[in-house]
């Protein structure tokens, strides 16, 4: 009887959870159309979560580009297909590889940042002498971060496929005796609309997710140091989860239209 | 001037608060007057600071009427409510200062949206230089909040929470956690700024030098209710054991 009671309370939380999630959501929608609108606060979180995330990305995309390619090679010469290596390789970073682990990447490295951020904030009490001082703190804290990941992301994305490319065109440069011009040429020759807009489209919404689960878990943090790891290492646990079941609603929304 | 002739600022009545099954605040009344420094001291855990943050809109009281200035704020909207916080200045126990901005830029966050309701307002460079003046802090003024020592943290505090020329100012625990000689220093520049400045002060402290040196009165506040009203001679001299038990050294 205690055992179902305890799993009763742990779903009734859940959905309460998730429900305060929706209203932090809402509320979002509602502030960032009201003045003011803190475009310098904007400008220095863009800053903070694109150019700060930009080595880490950079080195992800070309570690993805190398290895990839280096995996895939043995197989594809198999069946000796080796010239089918940059339409695959870019179709599949483009749509999917790419988007997702430098998603998963971000949502460690932002995610985690964000919800230490405002957690530490929150519990030394910054947040209500923002509030005490008459500034709206949602609209100077969440807003502007939500903001910035959802703006950043796609164009980390963007520049992490541009270098696993590169990375997985070296390879084949290296290995095959491809050049550059060739491999390119091949690459964004299997590329269609239907490729990149599904994709960028998805990484938008990966980088709402992130921005999201990491200001609703600091902004709600917790009394204590606890709290603050808490939030932390939540906002990465959840907003990775929320990355794949955005990625699964994505692919299967333009399966149907694309 | 008698009591009763003087205008009431701020003013609690009947304050219920719960946090589930533990009913922190039972009925508590306080009202403060002009140019008043009202002291509330009571046990750690007795709703000192949940009282505070109740007048401040941080808690939502469950029941009764909180008055600022005539205005109740309970019923208020939130941008009435943003405008009338910046009648009131709040010192947090732990300064609370923003650890990601300088001292300068602490002190012209409340100016950003709030700089047209400031009375003779001279420029936000005046404004910050004026209010940290007050504290004896200009020379930090571009120092970070790690780079300060604890009461140079609650002295700009102080400057940020009298940066819009408040009429109230709320110190919770202004001299907690600070050695004798440094509360000495913020204890007198609490009285220098509420000379200056013309400030109704609410204070919650359990210090009780700091109650005596500042106090024009003072509340107990014991298990969520006025336990006994006074000033620090009337209360530290009472006949009643626990009431005095407060002011023992």
């Amino acid at each position: 009887m205690s055992k179902e009671n305890s799993i009763l309370k742990r779903s009734k939380s859940f959905f309460a959870e998730i429900g305060e999630m929706a209203y932090f959501a809402g509320r979002f929608f509602k502030e960032i159309f009201r003045k003011p609108f803190e475009f310098k606060e904007l400008i220095r979180q863009c800053y903070n979560v694109g150019i700060r995330s930009l080595f880490l990305v950079v080195v992800t995309g070309f570690i993805i580009g190398l290895v990839f390619t280096l995996q895939s090679r043995p197989t594809l010469e198999e069946f000796g297909a080796v010239s089918w290596m940059p339409s695959m390789i870019s179709v599949s970073i483009i749509r999917e590889i790419g988007p997702v682990i430098i998603a998963l990447i971000c949502a460690g490295r932002i995610g985690s940042g964000i919800g230490a951020e405002l957690g530490s904030m929150k519990v030394t009490e910054q947040i209500d002498a923002m509030e005490v001082s008459g500034t709206n703190p949602f609209k100077y804290l969440v807003v502007t971060r939500i903001l910035a990941v959802t703006l950043m992301l796609p164009l980390l994305v963007i520049i992490g496929d541009t270098v696993a490319l590169i990375g997985s065109a070296m390879v084949e440069n290296l290995k095959g005796g491809v050049s550059y011009t060739l491999y390119f040429n091949m690459a964004f020759s299997s590329l269609s609309f239907s490729d990149i807009i599904p994709a960028t489209v998805k990484t938008v919404l990966f980088g709402f997710a992130i921005g999201l689960v990491g200001t609703y878990k600091g902004y709600n943090c917790a009394k204590g140091t606890v709290g603050v790891g808490e939030a932390s290492n939540s906002a990465v646990v959840y907003s990775s989860m929320l990355l794949f079941i955005i990625d699964f609603i994505a692919v299967f929304v333009s399966d149907i239209f694309f | 001037m008698n009591k009763e002739d003087r205008k009431i600022v701020l003013e609690l009545k009947d304050i219920h608060k719960s946090f589930g099954k533990n009913h922190v605040l039972k009925g508590f009344n306080l009202k403060l007057y002009e140019g008043e420094n009202l002291v509330i001291m009571g046990k750690s855990g007795s709703g000192k600071s949940v009282m505070v943050k109740s007048i401040v809109g941080l808690i939502q009281p469950d029941s009764g009427s909180i008055t600022i200035k005539d205005h109740d704020i309970i019923t208020m909207g939130q941008e009435e409510l943003d405008f009338l916080r910046t009648e009131i200045g709040f010192l947090f126990q732990g300064s609370a200062l923003y650890d990601s901005m300088t001292v300068r830029e602490n002190l012209e966050f409340p100016l950003r949206r709030h700089k047209d309701k400031v009375k003779n307002f001279e420029g936000t460079e005046k404004s910050v230089t004026q209010a940290l003046e007050s504290v004896g802090l200009l020379h930090a003024i571009d120092l970070m909040p790690a780079e300060l020592s604890g009461g140079m943290m609650r002295r700009v505090a102080l400057a940020r929470a009298l940066i819009l020329k408040p009429e109230i100012i709320m110190y919770d625990e202004p001299t907690a956690g600070l050695d004798p000689i440094t509360s000495n220093e913020i204890i007198q520049l609490m009285r220098t700024i509420q000379k200056e400045y013309n400030t109704s002060s609410l204070i919650i402290t359990h210090d009780v030098d700091c109650a005596r040196v500042i106090s024009n009165r003072i509340i107990l506040l014991v298990d969520g209710i006025n336990y006994a009203e006074g000033t620090y001679d009337e209360l530290s001299t009472s006949s009643d054991p626990q009431t005095r038990a407060f002011f023992k050294n």
